[in-house]
């Protein structure tokens, strides 16, 4: 059955970096999608991927390698309705420089409203303007919810396998 | 991998169907452009509406409609109506399964099933029409 909110799509979200105050909500939203809390997790994550002097604006870009690290939030005034995460990796298994996205979320109340789509956006542009023009994720294979989504955006199969075994 | 005749027939009629809001098609219209016999689509497209996929549409310019949601059918959905992509997952045995090696191959051919069953469950009609349309 279609989403109530599906015809949200037209609304405009505004997309930013994450701030610290933003992360209690980023925590409800995963615990929602996830059933598993992990606040410190989250905590963890926004210090190291987004946490910059207050000095610094959105559109900067910090020194450090935060620079190729992104923390990104959709919100509708106070309330963030999603986010996601990714950075730029280069050279892990002889692959050149590109994007990762590795965490995305999206309020249940509002999903088929477009918020994936403008975070995933907003990512890959500053993924590009970081000088990388390939982007990729990894995912469970039951997910079907999020994969979905992943090739509603026009991903496909890229050409790792990722592997495993019981230790 | 290959599809089985009778699936290929479904994903054509469903994603010549789907591809415009209301577009209404007879058998012969889709069976021509593939190249397909117009009976055994006929039978598939009865297949189809027995789920609500799709509806006939009669009377004079009749034909066939599309009735489902192309953001929620995936292509295993339709797959699934003709045939099954992981026989080994779904307990089918064959001859030799029962020793090492057999195990092993069977090992190894379920992670092929279980990528494939991956792959056509995240891909639903919006999806591969977008797709499609990349390719004209």
């Amino acid at each position: 059955m279609a989403n109530p909110h599906a015809r949200q799509s037209e609304r405009k979200y505004s997309v930013r970096l994450a701030r610290a105050t933003d992360i209690p909500q980023v925590i409800a939203i995963d615990t929602e999608n996830t059933a598993l809390p992990k606040a410190e997790y989250w905590e963890d994550l926004f210090e190291r991927y987004n946490s910059r002097p207050t000095e610094l604006d959105d559109d900067t870009q910090p020194k450090s390698v935060k620079r190729y690290r992104f923390f990104l939030v959709a919100c509708d005034g106070d309330t963030v309705l999603g986010f996601i995460i990714g950075e730029v990796r280069a050279w892990e298994f002889g692959s050149p420089p590109c994007g990762w996205i590795f965490a995305i979320g999206v309020r249940a109340g509002t999903r088929q409203g477009g918020v994936g789509h403008i975070l995933l956006e907003a990512l890959n542009e500053r993924f590009r303007k970081a000088g990388v023009n390939k982007v990729r994720t990894m995912l469970a294979r039951d997910d079907t919810l999020i994969m979905s989504f992943f090739r509603s955006q026009g991903m496909m199969a890229g050409p790792f396998i990722q592997l495993e075994k019981d230790l | 991998m290959k599809l089985q005749k009778a699936t290929r027939c479904a994903l054509f009629a469903i994603l010549e169907l789907a591809s415009g809001h209301d577009r209404q098609l007879s058998a012969n219209e889709i069976a021509e452009k593939y190249g397909i016999s117009t009976n055994h689509l006929a039978k598939v497209l009865r297949s189809l509406g027995r789920v609500g996929l799709v509806e006939a549409v009669r009377g004079a310019g009749g034909g066939y409609r599309f009735s489902g949601n192309r953001r929620r059918t995936t292509l295993l959905d339709i797959i699934q109506l003709f045939e099954t992509i992981d026989p080994i997952r779904n307990g089918e045995r064959e001859d030799g399964d029962d020793t090492a090696e057999g195990k092993g191959l069977c090992q190894v051919l379920m992670e092929i099933e279980d990528t494939a069953r991956a792959t056509f469950a995240s891909i639903t009609l919006d999806t591969m029409i977008k797709l499609v349309d990349k390719n004209r």
